[in-house]
């Protein structure tokens, strides 16, 4: 009950200050070369899009189900979540008040999804995705400086990271935060590139990810965060409800700046 | 009489050869089916009748599951859960292990050739990554490796028929494969033949593996993963069973004189190829590389990454054996130690320790003349500042240049300059940051940044070498940098 009240109080006060629109941040767009899915010749050109500076969290997720009841813990249809969905909480309207801004977890690519459009938003393409998160606090690609690599690494390493709150770290070169350190995060088309669950065989028509194949197909050897994202986003299903992963939207420009 | 005599002699004579003849040819036709025993295939056993179910038990290390015996092929359900989490890698030491059924090596499976294996994958919902298995016993798709692909918070089951007996490695088969294998990702199945293998007093389950720490060996803390001395197959540790004390001290091997011993070793790697040896014993039988080879009297064999070996020996008096990787270096240095202790009663026909202490006088009992102290060695020759600076330009090309940039001006934001730095003018402060490393907000001619330098292996000369360089272009001050200089400031 203490835990309701609180968890109310809370979601009233967030949601007096979070009536202004979730911050979004500029991200231009440009050319990279993705881990997968091209020749390292070739890049990909990613389009300029607005992103939200930081991962969409328990409170404001709560705001989300109280405005749709189909996506409460209780009222979710089985296909579009599976019974993981919002593990954490309590009850529909209610979680651990320490949750309250930390990134919303136990989510499927359906309610992600959801959530995004009713916000006028979408989800992220992988691209775009991997091309904000490349950036570090000072340059739009720092993949190369290997500490850059090391401490990304390092953060998919630590346990338990979805308790942490949102915004505690320094934001990147376009303004974003907790990219990488707290949750994977959904993206709109994340089995677009199919680990097979042999990552050893690349070169065949199923573009194995695991093992060998993956190693293979892939541009960057060193980068292994990258490779432990791609390995990640291929082994779930929309409906999957995952502890570790999380989301964020992003909008088009056009759109945004129509709002605007 | 004579005659009578004779035939009977020729009677028991022809009895005899009778008798002869048929034991040999009895003899002949077991070898004949032994050898049909042992060559039958893969084929064969693939269409072995399954009778009857049962539940599969498995065992963390050092102990396997009980034997097979004479049961038939059989369908085999089985469960593993797979759970990262932070445990000890020596006094002090602790590392995020990524593991099959809670231990590394992961669970020992015990099948029989034939059987069909049901095998339930879970990956714990508070794991951070997708896992799956493969496992060399299997014949398909990536060993299992395809079907077994589980993320976190999710269960899978798959099947499969053992269809050669062996001794084999399973490991994680998910990218970045070296890093899950590197983490503890491994462990042993074993595929009995038909009848098991012959029964022995003790049976353990041992698994060498390396791992790769950002600090040096024995450095405390939690330990993170070091790809890139993972990438350079240069490892802080080599152990048994996961830790440096994985198989000593309470974790020892405990056996009795006497008793027949067989251990199933395998090696994990990621990276290096074991030379097994157990310190005070011979293997009596060695199944090569867990086949069906067996070799006899080994002293060390050698067991490469993700392979293994079965081997067997009496432990024939009291001692206390130490299992090492005969590479020896990483048996003292690295932690690949392990303890059998050996109970029981003294055998003096085989060992009888120590008899005599003397002293030894090769040149008989006369007083020796000392030799001089120490060894004379020459001096290194003094190098000068325009030597120093030649050196150091090479090794700063090699180490330093890409973030301080050629030119010493470092990157804006990110690396800070050297180039006419003010935080050169402390010497010491200037040392401290090669040999030691730095991290945190340091101030350079007025800019604030915030990064990690790692500490450099440099030998004194190297590091006096590569500071003098700095300290000479770039209009720095000119100071020559000694390696008398940089060994003070060592710890």
């Amino acid at each position: 009950m203490k835990t309701l009240i609180m968890t109310f109080i809370l979601g009233w006060s967030m949601a007096a200050v979070m009536a202004q629109e979730v911050e979004m941040a500029l991200v231009k767009g440009g050319e990279y070369s993705p881990l997968y899915g091209v020749e390292k010749e070739n890049k990909v050109s990613v389009s300029s899009f607005y992103m939200d500076k930081r991962p969409v969290t328990h409170a404001e997720f709560l705001r989300f189900v109280e405005e749709h009841p189909q996506w409460r813990k209780s009222k979710v249809k089985r296909l579009f979540a599976d019974e993981r969905y919002l593990d954490l909480w309590d009850g529909d309207l209610s979680f651990p008040e320490e949750l309250a801004e930390s990134p919303v977890n136990n989510i499927s690519w359906f309610a992600a999804k959801a959530y995004c459009e009713c916000q006028g938003k979408r989800l992220p393409y992988v691209d775009e995705w991997e091309y904000a998160a490349m950036a570090d606090e000072h340059r739009k690609d720092a993949r190369r400086d290997s500490l850059y690599n090391v401490k990304v690494l390092r953060g998919y390493e630590v346990p338990k990271t979805y308790r942490k709150k949102v915004a505690q770290t320094p934001e990147n070169y376009w303004g974003i935060q907790d990219l990488h350190g707290l949750v994977w995060e959904w993206t709109k088309d994340f089995n677009s590139i199919i680990l097979t669950g042999e990552s050893r065989n690349n070169g065949n028509t199923d573009q194995g990810m695991f093992c060998a194949s993956g190693a293979l197909g892939a541009n960057d050897l060193m980068n292994y965060a990258a490779f432990m994202r791609y390995a990640m986003r291929s082994s779930l299903k929309a409906k999957f409800s995952v502890t570790n992963l999380g989301f964020r939207c992003v909008t088009d420009l056009k759109v945004a700046d129509n709002a605007h | 009489m004579v005659m009578e005599n004779l035939k009977e002699y020729l009677f028991k004579g022809y009895l005899y050869l009778f008798i002869l003849l048929i034991t040999g040819a009895f003899s002949c036709e077991q070898k004949q089916r032994e050898t049909a025993q042992k060559v039958k295939s893969a084929d064969y056993y693939a269409n072995i009748k399954v009778m009857g179910e049962m539940k599969a038990e498995l065992t963390a290390p050092p102990h396997v599951p009980p034997p097979v015996g004479n049961r038939p092929a059989k369908k085999l359900y089985m469960e593993m859960e797979i759970l990262e989490e932070e445990a000890e890698m020596a006094d002090g030491v602790s590392y995020v292990y990524w593991t099959f059924g809670g231990s590394v090596p992961g669970s020992f499976i015990r099948t029989r050739v034939g059987d069909v294996v049901e095998f339930k994958i879970k990956n714990h919902p508070d794991n951070k990554l997708p896992h799956n298995i493969d496992l060399h016993a299997v014949t398909g798709q990536g060993g299992g490796a395809e079907a077994s692909f589980v993320a976190p918070g999710q269960e899978k089951v798959f099947s499969f028929k053992v269809i050669n007996p062996g001794l084999y490695v399973y490991h994680c088969a998910t990218a970045p494969v070296g890093m899950h294998v590197a983490n503890g990702m491994y462990g042993l199945i074993l595929v009995e033949p038909e009848g098991g293998l012959p029964p022995v007093d003790r049976e353990f389950y041992v698994m060498q593996g390396d791992f790769y720490t950002e600090g040096k060996f024995g450095q405390e803390g939690l330990q993170a993963f070091d790809m890139q001395k993972a990438v350079n197959e240069n490892p802080d540790y080599v152990v048994f069973n996961g830790s440096v004390n994985g198989l000593s001290g309470e974790n020892a091997l405990a056996a009795k004189a006497g008793e027949n011993i067989r251990i199933f070793f395998g090696n994990g790697g990621p990276n290096l190829a074991s030379s097994f040896h157990v310190i005070g014993e011979i293997f009596d039988k060695v199944y090569v590389e867990g086949g069906n080879f067996v070799n006899e009297n080994v002293q060390t064999t050698l067991v490469p990454a993700g392979g293994s070996a079965i081997l067997e020996f009496v432990a024939d008096v009291p001692s206390n054996l130490v299992l090492v990787d005969h590479s020896i270096f990483r048996a003292f240095n690295k932690g690949a130690l392990g303890i059998l202790t050996v109970s029981g009663e003294e055998n003096h026909n085989i060992f009888r320790g120590e008899i005599m202490e003397g002293i030894y006088r090769p040149e008989g009992s006369v007083i020796q003349k000392m030799p001089k102290d120490g060894l004379e060695l020459e001096a290194p020759k003094e190098m000068t500042k325009e030597d120093r600076v030649a050196a150091g330009k090479k090794l700063y090309m090699q180490a330093c240049f890409a973030c301080h940039q050629a030119n010493g001006e470092g990157v804006p934001n990110a690396f800070p300059p050297l180039a006419d730095a003010d935080y050169l003018d402390n010497v010491d402060q200037a040392i401290d940051a090669v040999i030691h490393g730095l991290s945190g907000e340091i101030t350079v001619n007025g800019k604030k940044y915030n990064n990690i330098m790692p500490a450099q292996q440099l030998s004194n000369e190297e590091a006096a070498n590569v500071l003098t360089y700095v300290y000479n272009s770039w209009e720095n001050n000119g100071t020559l940098v000694t390696p008398e200089m940089i060994n003070k400031r060592r710890r």
